[in-house]
């Protein structure tokens, strides 16, 4: 048996006293959990007796009023947001304010309960919750092991797969059912959203191709002295042709010679795929400048477009596995979300760095440092 | 004469949308197409349909439920269907498939995206009458 910990915030004393009453014999178990839960309940009656109470008791589940005679409701969650704190919260809000709280969700709460809830609407949500807190422990554990992150992988990349074939799958069937008519020309756009869905699933099995030989790591690795330079020359090279057709200027900027100890195929592929993302996000009769410096312990490489660039918000979710930012400008271009990733993680194993500064309309710019022996500074 | 019901369609696949859309007009509807949240948001505010097809997820996880609160404060009287099938591959932390959520996303339907055209076509009947009387 494990026992969690809830917190109730709330003013209004009835609330209070209602919650622990309704939890304090109240057991969740299910048949997959390894171990039932049961509950411990503690009060506050204002948001800063709250956070006191988090601070000291670390709750694991948070019951909490928006309308508070002190600081508001969603000015805890605020805090427990910015401290990163592992807690879920639940708002519990009257309907009027479900504006509020469907605000709260985006800022981080888990869900919310209507007021005046019955014992059987509190027992609903916090059995819900209680599942998802054992699914977390579940993850950690897993995680640790590295298992969980193949499973949320392997289930986001069914997905992505699945999607081209299902489009692919609905176009064969209208054409299937002629129901465009006779005329085969009729079909030509159908035609060419197929071959498009095709050509992106084969850039993400190509990009899977890459990922595995990152992640599989060690091993075939061939870590030797390489010319940066010579690399980035390949890469240039391999792209000609579609910077050609979009009408774009490749540059190459800085020294002629710079060495690094390094496996050559991991090099490319980071060169490939910021040279590629800086054409396919550019604009036609755009320019793309890469510059490789080396100053002895540290190599600096940088890849500049003038393309669309990315919004703020968006900058820190690309070198995410499968993040593509949809956007007005962005949704004829092809990928799989999964470049920016494979760089950042090869960029991790030589301890380098990456990061992007741009500026939206204007363009962005890609800055990346891998010691030439050891860890830059 | 009668004249054509609208309905809405908002899916962040461009492909679906279009197959969708074919669909849609072939059991004689006319639609009004939108690919995000935001598009969406957008064009509700010039033109009413009369029945909605959300996908869930676009922008954002919750992107279809926040279109369908939305949505339904605007013009409680449209139905709303919301179409899944990302949703229980992915394990968004968003599960449809609780009765909780689903009393809270006042969807007046949920259906899984590979329904047949035919069972589409009855329950978009079934909802604009149901609305009608
Ligand atoms: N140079 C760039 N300018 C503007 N946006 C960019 C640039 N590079 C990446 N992005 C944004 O970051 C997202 C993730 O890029 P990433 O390379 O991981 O994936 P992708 O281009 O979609 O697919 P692929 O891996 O097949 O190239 C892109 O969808 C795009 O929105």
């Amino acid at each position: 048996m494990s026992t969690l910990k809830i917190l109730v915030i709330d003013d209004e004393p009835g609330i209070r006293s209602g919650i622990s009453r309704i939890l304090r014999n109240f057991r969740v178990d299910y048949p997959f959990m390894e171990e039932a839960f049961d509950f411990e309940v503690q009060e506050a009656s204002t948001g800063e007796a709250g956070i006191e109470l988090i601070e000291t008791d670390k709750p694991d589940i948070l019951l909490l009023d928006n309308k508070l005679p002190g600081i508001q409701g969603v000015e805890v969650l605020e805090y427990i947001r910015k401290k990163q704190m592992n807690i879920i919260v639940v708002m519990i809000t009257s309907y009027a304010s479900l504006e509020l709280a469907v605000k709260a969700t985006s800022d981080g709460a888990y869900d919310f309960i209507p007021k005046p809830f019955t014992p059987q609407e509190l027992k609903s949500s916090i059995e819900n919750i209680t599942k998802r807190v054992f699914l977390k422990k579940m993850t950690n554990k897993l995680q640790e092991t590295g298992k969980q992150i193949r499973f949320q992988f392997l289930s986001v990349l069914s997905h992505e797969l699945k999607a081209p074939l299902n489009s692919i799958e609905g176009y064969l069937q209208m054409i299937r059912e002629r129901q465009a008519g006779p005329q085969l020309e009729s079909y030509d756009y159908m035609v060419d959203r197929m071959l498009e869905r095709i050509k992106g699933m084969r850039t993400l099995i190509l990009d899977l191709l890459d990922l595995t030989k990152v992640t599989s790591g060690k091993g075939t690795r061939d870590i030797r002295e390489i010319n940066l330079v010579d690399i980035a020359h390949t890469a240039i090279d391999t792209m000609r042709p579609y910077s050609i057709q979009k009408d774009i200027k490749l540059n190459l900027h800085g020294d002629d010679v710079v060495k690094i100890m390094a496996d050559n195929e991991e090099m490319e592929i980071i060169f490939n795929n910021l040279i590629s993302n800086a054409i396919k996000y550019n604009k036609e009769g755009g320019t793309v400048d890469c510059t490789i410096r080396g100053d002895g312990n540290c190599v600096e490489v940088l890849v500049e477009d003038t393309g669309i660039g990315i919004n703020p918000e968006d900058l820190t979710k690309i070198f995410v596995d499968f993040v593509r930012i949809r956007s007005e400008k962005s949704r004829n271009i092809t990928g799989s979300g999964l470049g920016l990733a494979i760089v950042k993680k090869l960029i991790d194993t030589y301890k380098g760095t990456i990061e992007v500064t741009s500026q939206p309309d204007t363009g962005s710019k890609f800055k990346v440092k891998l010691p030439i022996e050891k860890p830059c500074s | 004469m009668t004249t054509k019901k609208t309905i809405l369609i908002v899916d962040d696949d461009q492909d679906y949308l279009y197959q969708l859309k074919a669909r849609v007009e072939s059991f004689g509807f006319q639609t009004l197409l939108a690919e995000s949240q935001k598009e969406a948001e957008e064009l509700i505010v010039k033109t009413k349909p009369d029945l909605a097809i959300l996908d869930l997820m676009m922008e954002n996880e919750d992107s279809g439920f926040i279109l369908c609160y939305k949505m339904k404060k605007r013009y409680p009287e449209v139905p709303i269907i919301i179409a899944t099938g990302v949703a229980a591959e992915t394990g968004i932390s968003f599960d449809i498939n609780d009765e909780n959520n689903r009393k809270w996303i006042k969807a007046d339907l949920f259906l899984e995206k590979g329904i047949r055209k035919e069972k589409l076509k009855e329950e978009i009947d079934n909802l604009l009458i149901k609305m009608n009387s």
